[in-house]
């Protein structure tokens, strides 16, 4: 069957409006993590304390949203018994919820390395993290995107488009491991900064799990190939001194 | 058009519109009930009254000698004891004769000819012969087999009451037959089961108590009938049982004795028709216990 | 036999966000065939109820089929013991191989193939004579057996009925006593009493309770080790609970088979998924 065809309702509409809400929901907790991610990226790019704290806040809502997805995809189950593309999309919603979590989490560390950081110097520009920042955030958005519109390609698109942020993260941590090797008072910035562009790239790794449950969810069967994968940054060695 | 799914489409209701059609329900309510118990109680009035008169000159007349001894002349006494033999002799040997002719017929009707044209046709025969006037299938045994062979006879009243129970087994064989589901036929035939086996062990073993039923209430029919006897069998005031000679029988001693101006007779007359009634009535009876064990 | 379930060792790699899982590769359904239908088409006087089906039933596995009033799930069935030559007007061109044998063959003995293609139907069918004679009556009408193999062979149906336990102390009373589910049960064990090959169960738990209904499933996964099973159900729950593979019919169409698990996760018709999900028009 063609992905991208709208299915007709359900016999049963109520079923079709709790669906519908599924999908609300979803929405409604990707928008979230996207201004978390967003927020946490402002607070450290521009030295805010005060937006960090409101990140790390703010990340109740998320874990309270996940919860309540949980318990109403349980609940689906229970009383629809889903099968085929219901059940699918249920199954997914319930992935997705989760990897929105995590990445709610990673933000709210990133916020409050941030805040340390606000104390500390600034260390060099900063430049890769804008650029990783804002490439982890389009893919989540497409991810999310991909998920409520059924869009499998879209879904194909985002899960192709991790790579480049692994080459991001790769510079980034070669810059940092020089810093820390220029000068030992660097350590502290240089090792947060380093956690917080992990957290970057797992929030891209995310975002990637997201786009490839929406490709089962829309075409019934999982992707063959092995994900693209460009993190080097196991096998780095400090260039000798 | 739209119509909207919730609540009624005019929730005003006239209170005295309302009020004076509720008055003529509950008129046409009473008219109905009492044209009804009416009718009812007059039946049985009738019923009864038949009923009360039967036991009281029936049990009067009652005896011992009803049963011992035979019909003799009037003023000497008598029973009815050779009317009562030859009586169970005829329906006994007519039930004998037609009750497997009727199964067989109501089988092929139900198992064999559903919606055949001639299955059909030979419903219809059967069904006419159910209603026809007895006295009409006297008329055709004494044209058939009392003329031909020069005298009425116990074997023409014996074929004269087997064709007038026929129809009887055939309509409540059928009707019994349909009655079993179809998916038993099925569960029997996918079995490896063929067709005669399905109907002998299955489909028959499944309609008997309501076959028996039938062919009891065929009996009960014929026990009571005096038209095709009077044509064929004639009656006889002797205890003589030979069958291809006139042969006793109650209904025909009763309907001979009734008519009768002497009171001995009279008395007789009454004392069978209560013997009758009373048959009939047992295997009536008998028939619905057994047909309730069905239901 | 194969056991249908992996072996570790067969366990894909897991990778994706489902683990990898591959269904279809799952679900062992390359067992030896035991029908084949080909070019199968019915008809109801003119009236074309089955249209160009083909499909197997594998040894020993459970093939379930499913789809809404009408859609010649059920004539199919009735097709393969030939149920449908007892009524007149009906008539199937095409072929259904058993054992290599085309049974739509007029020369095929009729009551033969139904020794070997027994059936269990959607209402419990207890012949009116006691629990034994119910068992034995199949068993005679094929074999002849002296009384001590008869008995043997009777507690044995029973027994793989799952039955012999409630009804070993009253086998000459009536079967028309027993509940309903224990009456299915009951057919079912007459069915397998003459050992037939192939057992096609049409809707056969739409008439009982859910736990009797989880009985009859039980024992229908039970049969599979000896049997081939067809089964015809309107409940979806049930076709995936048994059948290893699943058929959908619409409109006298086989319109997909697959192993159950990926015909109600991700079937590939469009029309399978809006009536697996409820979304039928």
């Amino acid at each position: 069957m063609s992905p991208n065809e709208p299915m007709p309702e359900h016999i049963v509409r109520s079923y079709d409006e709790e669906l519908r809400r599924l999908r609300d929901m979803i929405t409604r907790m990707g928008g979230l993590a996207e201004l978390q991610v967003a927020d946490s990226t402002n607070a450290l790019l521009e030295r805010d304390s005060d937006l960090a704290e409101e990140v790390v806040r703010r990340d109740a809502q998320l874990d309270a949203l996940e919860r309540e997805i949980e318990t109403f995809c349980i609940r689906l189950i229970a009383l629809r018994q889903p099968v085929g593309a219901d059940l699918r999309l249920i199954v997914a919603a319930l992935k997705v919820a989760h990897d929105l979590e995590r990445i709610g989490d990673y933000a709210r560390n990133g916020a409050k390395r941030a805040i340390v950081l606000a104390q500390q110097p600034q260390l060099g520009s900063l430049n890769g993290f804008t650029r990783m920042a804002r490439m982890v955030q389009e893919n989540l958005q497409g991810a999310i995107d991909a998920l409520v519109q059924n869009d499998a390609e879209l879904a194909d698109e985002i899960w192709a488009a991790d790579e480049p942020v692994d080459e991001v993260y790769n510079g980034i941590f070669r810059e940092m491991l020089t810093f820390m090797m220029e000068d030992p008072r660097n350590i502290t910035a240089a090792t947060h900064l380093l956690f917080i562009a992990k957290n970057l790239e797992r929030i891209g790794d995310h975002a990637t799990n997201i786009a490839e449950t929406v490709q089962y969810a829309v075409r019934g069967e999982t992707s063959a190939e092995e994900r693209p994968k460009g993190d080097t940054s196991s096998y780095a060695v400090p260039p000798p001194g | 058009m739209s119509v909207s799914l919730t609540g009624s489409p005019d929730p005003h209701r006239d209170v005295t519109v309302a009020a004076s059609l509720g008055r003529r329900r509950k008129r046409a309510d009473l008219t109905i009930a009492v044209l009804s118990w009416t009718a009812t109680a007059i039946g049985l009035i009738f019923l009864t009254s038949i009923l009360v008169t039967l036991f009281i000159k029936g049990f009067g007349a009652m005896a011992p000698s009803v049963f011992t001894e035979v019909t003799k002349p009037p003023g000497s006494g008598g029973g009815l004891l050779n009317a009562i033999i030859g009586s169970l002799i005829q329906v006994g040997l007519a039930t004998l004769i037609g009750t497997p002719i009727g199964l067989l017929v109501g089988t092929y009707l139900a198992e064999y000819a559903r919606g055949s044209t001639f299955g059909n046709i030979v419903r219809f025969v059967s069904d006419i012969l159910l209603s026809a006037p007895s006295i009409l299938i006297g008329l055709f045994v004494y044209q058939l087999l009392v003329l031909p062979f020069g005298g009425f006879s116990g074997w023409a009243g014996v074929v004269a009451l087997a064709i007038l129970i026929i129809p009887i087994v055939v309509r409540t064989t059928e009707d019994m037959l349909s009655l079993i589901p179809n998916t038993l036929r099925e569960a029997a035939i996918g079995l490896g089961a063929p067709k005669w086996k399905m109907i002998v062990l299955i489909c028959w073993r499944a309609a008997l108590s309501g076959v028996i039923t039938g062919v009891l209430l065929g009996v009960a029919r014929i026990a009571g009938e005096t038209a095709p006897l009077l044509f064929t069998s004639l009656g006889n005031n002797t205890a003589q049982y030979a069958l291809n000679a006139p042969m006793p029988s109650l209904p025909i001693t009763i309907y001979s004795y009734a008519g009768s101006p002497f009171q001995d007779w009279i008395e007789l007359a009454w004392a069978g028709a209560l013997l009758i009634t009373l048959a009939v009535l047992l295997l009536n009876i008998l028939a619905r216990t057994l047909l309730r064990g069905i239901k | 036999m194969p056991p249908l379930s992996e072996s570790p060792a067969d366990l894909p790699k897991r990778n994706g966000a489902f683990g990898g899982l591959k269904v279809r590769e799952s679900a062992g359904l390359n067992g030896d065939i035991r029908v084949q239908v080909k070019n199968l088409d019915f008809y109801y006087g003119d009236n074309k109820a089955l249209k160009n089906i083909n499909f197997d039933l594998p040894d020993r596995r459970v093939t379930g089929m499913i789809g809404p009033s009408g859609c010649g799930k059920s004539t199919l069935l009735r097709v393969l013991n030939r149920m449908f030559s007892l009524y007149p007007g009906q008539r199937a061109t095409g072929e259904v191989l058993l054992d290599n044998r085309n049974i739509l063959d007029d020369s095929l003995d009729i009551n033969d193939l139904r020794a070997k293609v027994g059936m269990v139907f959607q209402k419990p069918t207890p012949f009116p004579m006691s629990i034994r004679d119910n068992i034995a009556f199949g068993i005679n009408l094929h074999e002849r057996l002296p009384k001590a193999a008869m008995d043997e062979r009777i507690e044995w149906a029973l027994t793989r009925a799952a039955l012999w336990g409630e009804v070993k102390d009253r086998l000459n009373a009536s079967a028309m006593g027993l509940s309903g589910g224990q009456q299915q049960r009951l057919c079912i064990a007459r069915t397998i009493a003459v050992r037939p090959e192939v057992i096609l169960f049409d809707e056969p738990t739409s008439a009982l309770d859910p736990i009797s209904t989880l009985k009859v499933e039980e024992l229908i996964d039970e049969l599979k080790r000896d049997f081939t099973i067809a089964i015809v159900t309107h409940n979806m729950q049930q076709a995936a609970r048994c059948a290893d593979q699943v058929a959908f019919f619409y409109l006298g169409e086989m319109i997909e088979i697959a192993p159950a698990a990926d015909l109600f996760t991700a079937p590939k018709e469009a029309k399978t998924q809006e009536y697996i999900t409820g979304r039928f028009g």
